[in-house]
């Protein structure tokens, strides 16, 4: 079994690598989408939050795998014709800022309404109140769902292998056909995910320690 | 209701036939009310009555649908009164900074310290440097008799101190006018003292106040003016003296403070 391992190994390091980046990518992008959007949807005039709304419970209501079909097979016939690796990240990305949305609507929803009332009466304008009386409360309760979401991020780029991107599924697949050896390299596959994972958590606890400054 | 007369020397807070609903609750149906510089108004009357949301149209933290409130002439919500246009974010923030408030929750900033609560507007908003800022928040810290507790944050204060930490986070903005809003409700029986003793202390040195209160002894000991408010209109008013003069009393001013004096001696 070991040495299946170390056979597929030098395979599966490119796959990785384009998971990971794919990840991080994904992540990134969804992060700053999502917290605009998310912002647009509790303080945003009518209109805007309508959109974003509507955006986000359609994203939300879609499996994954159809949203990156959706992308790679059906914009095409708009004229969009993306390279696997663009409709992946795409696809990913308009995935996960739904769930930005959600957690920075959930965030912002749990502060007392109060905290709103005295930033404003002390004379802060809006973009101060968000940045330093509504964000640093609402980071608490945004980091452990968001974090959670990071993770599923990570997993969830496993099906983009379906659309031919080589990422570290697509690299134990295409080991599995040569060398017929299913058990070892899905075993191992899986140790891979489960210690990116792994690391996220534990670095996550760490941060969620760093940001609640209420001992409850 | 004070005479109208010229505007030789107009009242710092003049609120002129002020109408609020929440749909289909009228809570302020026509709210006549002045407020003199260096004059402390105490605003009693029944739940429900219109006391906070008065108060938190007077900061615009509500709109309100028709009427006037101004605050040394200048409107506060809107640009022009009579065609309900919006002041813009910046000017309604502008606005806010002249007016203090202080809440029946305190609303600390609970990522703060107590000194940080009240530096927050002094550096965002006031512009002062970190240092003095901080100097000027130590001051209040200071004059609320908490000055020990300038690092502490929010959740390690009782809450009576967290009220007195709301109070000089109003007044270190030096505003004109400080409104509170029934600011010892929450608060345990043993606590209401020390907040009342650093209210009745600004009064002495002539801030203007206007203070809704359920605190009936402190109104008629504090205050130059009480303002009865019952169904979304001021049903009396006058000082002290003739609000509590059993013979000048409406019947339902008398029905109130009955209500009130006997739920008390329990």
């Amino acid at each position: 079994m070991l040495q299946q391992i170390v056979y597929a190994a030098p395979f599966l390091l490119t796959g990785l690598l384009t998971t990971l980046a794919v990840s991080v990518i994904t992540v990134v992008l969804s992060l700053i989408i999502g917290v605009v959007l998310g912002v647009a949807l509790v303080y945003g005039p009518a209109p805007l939050r309508w959109v974003v709304r509507g955006f986000s419970d359609i994203i939300r209501g879609i499996p994954i795998l159809v949203l990156l079909f959706f992308v790679y097979y059906g914009l095409p016939l708009t004229g969009l014709n993306l390279q696997p690796l663009a409709a992946a990240v795409l696809g990913l990305t308009v995935f996960k800022v739904a769930q930005v949305v959600e957690n920075v609507r959930g965030a912002i929803g749990s502060i007392p309404t109060g905290q709103m009332d005295a930033a404003k009466s002390i004379g802060l304008p809006f973009p101060e109140r968000l940045v330093f009386v509504i964000a640093p409360q609402a980071m608490r309760r945004f980091l452990p769902p968001w974090l959670n979401g990071v993770t599923d991020a990570v997993k969830g780029s496993a099906l983009i292998s379906l659309l031919g991107v080589g990422d570290l599924m697509f690299a134990i697949q295409k080991v599995v056909g040569r060398t017929y050896e299913p058990l070892a390299l899905y075993c191992f596959g899986a140790a891979l995910y489960f210690l990116i994972n792994y690391s996220l958590s534990l670095g996550s606890r760490a941060l969620e320690r760093r940001f609640s400054y209420i001992s409850v | 209701m004070a005479p109208s007369r010229p505007d030789a020397n107009p009242p710092l807070l003049r609120i002129r036939g002020l109408v609020k609903s929440f749909g289909q609750t009228h809570v302020l149906r026509g709210v006549d009310l002045d407020v003199e510089r260096g004059k402390v108004v105490a605003v009693i009357g029944p739940s429900g009555g219109g006391k906070t949301t008065l108060l938190r149209c007077v900061n615009f933290l509500e709109s309100y649908d028709a009427g006037s409130i101004a605050i040394e002439g200048q409107e506060v919500g809107y640009r022009d009164a009579a065609k309900r246009q919006r002041r813009s974010e910046h000017d309604l923030a502008r606005m806010r900074a002249g007016t203090g408030m202080v809440f029946q929750l305190f609303n600390l900033f609970p990522h703060l310290t107590a000194a940080e609560n009240i530096m927050l507007g002094l550096t965002k908003v006031r512009r002062l440097g970190r240092k003095e800022a901080r100097a000027k928040a130590l001051h209040w810290l200071g004059r609320v008799g908490l000055i020990d507790k300038s690092d502490r944050l929010p959740s390690e204060l009782s809450g009576g101190q967290q009220q007195r930490v709301g109070i000089a986070r109003a007044v270190a903005m030096e505003p004109k006018i400080l409104l509170l809003d029934e600011i010892t409700s929450a608060l345990d029986p043993e606590l209401v003292g020390e907040v009342l003793d650093v209210v009745l202390s600004l009064a002495s040195e002539g801030m203007t106040m206007l203070v809704v209160t359920h605190e009936i002894g402190f109104a008629r000991d504090a205050s130059h003016r009480i303002v009865f408010m019952a169904d979304g209109v001021v049903a009396a008013e006058g000082p002290p003296a003739k609000i509590f003069a059993p013979d000048q009393q409406s019947e339902r001013l008398r029905t109130f403070l009955a209500r009130f004096s006997a739920a008390h001696r329990l």
